[in-house]
């Protein structure tokens, strides 16, 4: 009697586990499928319409150039990364390191990190328009456009830098202060290296922010396109999610193409930067654990 | 072998909160002596270890009452701990190399004290590693990471590291119990062999290994400490009973 309900009770386990087994695949599949979907519909449209001028010519009606707005789309990564990563992983460490717990101001600042992160991009973009563009003065302008983005990668940096110094383990630390060492150099010499990964991959996750921004930046740095690339922070110029989003509302008769074309170029900008970023992690890794 | 007393603890009370886990501690410690402290988990001895160095500063909530004296000076009150802790250096219950290479370990230490020429840094380490009687183990791999050595050599390293900032007392806190015994060995005869040059305190929970490397012996139990004698008479003819009981596996 007993072994004709194990005999059912294995047949019913099988079954279940099938079941899931499936379930599992379909939904991994599901994934995998609806990214291929996308990327080989946008790149498939774009790449053939990628040339010498879109790519690197003077910006005009005809050749509907990308040129410039690559070249702002840079200046702000690296202008706001200089600006937000330092300010976000200085807040992380004294959040990890040096506040008590318990401490009044830490969990003020949480509060704010975690609001900061939850506010539609277009508010940030009404904000920076108010504060940066009219009250500080600097226009329309790829400056404002820094600034304002700064702020929104700020919780982003913050929160993954706090994690990945807390995933630190203490013992690092004892070891450090135990040879007489301060508590500033245990953290710059031993903390920081073994964060570095997680405070990376933080990185990464801003840059994408960055690249993808429209909303805010429409307010900020504005729609304008100039022929040619500059350098000049207080001129207004498109970024290549804003070049994208004009191109396609332009109604040119080859601008929805050209926007398929911006569209590939920010996928491989996005491509690029997680490699290089994945190597530069990896480097690290070796580091740790060679 | 001097006769000297080394740290002179004096009335040591600490509490974590409301816990009191050392009561009313007495002790002298001599120059060039392995003392061992003994006794049940939770008894204060690693508490006591951590207060001569001041590692228990990090610890929120702690509060430290009375004196220890090295060479006579107060610690708490008339030393910086980061002097303290270059004095005074520990090598803790779990291997703990920094995730860097096996030189820069070593020399982590003499560069937080301001050492910066090559060759003074090489120096430092070759002897550190010698001391610590891995140097031939590793001398053609110092550029390699230190979490690549084994349990046993992590620790050693620890130890290397330690003596890199010349330190004249060495706290060691339970250093191998994660180790096999091979390794234990080997960091018991390191011990054995350098206390003519430090003076050297080890929180074991091996009484094998208090009896057969130690000159003293404390035994502590419930945050006080029972007894503290020369090892051979503690362990041959214990005064208390509670530490007889312990030392025959009666209890602990």
């Amino acid at each position: 009697m007993r072994e004709v309900d194990d005999e059912k009770n294995l047949r019913k386990r099988k079954t279940v586990s099938i079941a899931l087994k499936a379930a599992v695949w379909f939904c991994g599949i599901l994934t995998v499928g609806i990214l291929v979907y996308i990327l080989s519909f946008i790149l498939i449209r774009g790449i053939p319409k990628i040339n010498m001028e879109f790519l690197f010519g003077e910006y005009n009606s005809e050749t509907l150039s990308a040129f410039s707005s690559v070249v702002a789309t840079v200046e702000m990564i690296v202008i706001s990364l200089l600006i937000a990563v330092p300010v976000g992983v200085f807040c992380a460490i004294y959040l990890s390191e040096y506040a008590k717990r318990g401490n009044k101001a830490v969990k003020v600042i949480r509060l704010a990190v975690d609001t900061l992160a939850g506010i539609p991009s277009i508010v940030y973009g009404l904000f920076g328009m108010i504060v940066f563009v009219y009250a500080f003065g600097f226009k329309a302008s790829i400056l404002s456009g820094i600034c304002t983005i700064s702020i929104m990668i700020l919780p982003v940096i913050i929160s993954s830098s706090e994690e990945a110094i807390k995933a630190v383990p203490d013992m690092y630390r004892e070891g450090s202060l135990a040879l007489g060492a301060t508590r500033l150099r245990t953290v710059f010499k031993v903390v920081l290296p073994s964060a570095m990964p997680g405070i990376l991959s933080g990185i990464i996750l801003a840059i994408g922010r960055i690249v993808g921004e429209s909303a805010a930046l429409i307010f900020t740095s504005g729609t304008n396109v100039l022929k040619d690339p500059t350098l000049n922070l207080l001129a207004s110029q498109r970024t290549l999610a804003i070049h994208m989003y004009m191109l396609a509302n332009e109604g040119l008769p080859h601008s929805r193409d050209m926007a398929f074309a911006t569209g590939s170029i920010l996928i491989l900008i996005v491509f690029l930067v997680n490699f290089a970023a994945t190597k530069i992690a990896g480097m690290f890794g070796r580091l740790n654990n060679e | 072998m001097s006769d000297k007393d080394k740290i002179k603890i004096e009335n040591i009370n600490l509490y974590y909160g409301d816990f009191h886990a050392l009561k009313n501690i007495n002790m002298k410690i001599k120059t060039n002596e392995i003392t061992a402290f003994i006794g049940p988990s939770g008894c204060g001895k690693s508490s006591l270890l951590k207060s001569l160095n001041r590692m228990n500063d990090l610890i929120e909530g702690v509060k430290i009452t009375g004196r220890v004296l090295l060479d006579n000076i107060d610690v708490y009150k008339e030393m910086d701990p980061t002097v303290l802790r270059k004095r005074v250096g520990m090598v803790f219950q779990k291997p703990n190399p920094f995730p860097m290479s096996i030189y820069d370990n070593v020399a982590y230490g003499p560069r937080t004290h301001g050492i910066k020429s090559k060759a003074k840094l090489d120096e430092i380490v070759e002897q550190s590693l010698n001391s610590a009687a891995m140097w031939n183990e590793v001398k053609d791999r110092l550029k390699k990471n230190a979490l690549g050595l084994s349990g046993g050599q992590q620790q050693r390293l620890c130890i290397a590291r330690a003596f890199s900032v010349n330190p004249e007392v060495i706290l060691l806190d339970e250093p191998t119990s994660a180790l096999d015994p091979i390794s234990t060995m080997k960091i018991e005869d390191l011990l054995t062999e350098i206390k003519k040059n430090y003076t050297i305190i080890i929180v074991t929970h091996n009484m094998q290994q208090a009896t057969r490397i130690s000159d003293k012996t404390g035994f502590f139990l419930q945050g006080e400490v029972v007894e503290f004698d020369k090892t051979e008479k503690l362990f041959s003819m214990p005064k208390n009973k509670k530490t007889e009981d312990y030392i025959t596996g009666r209890f602990g």
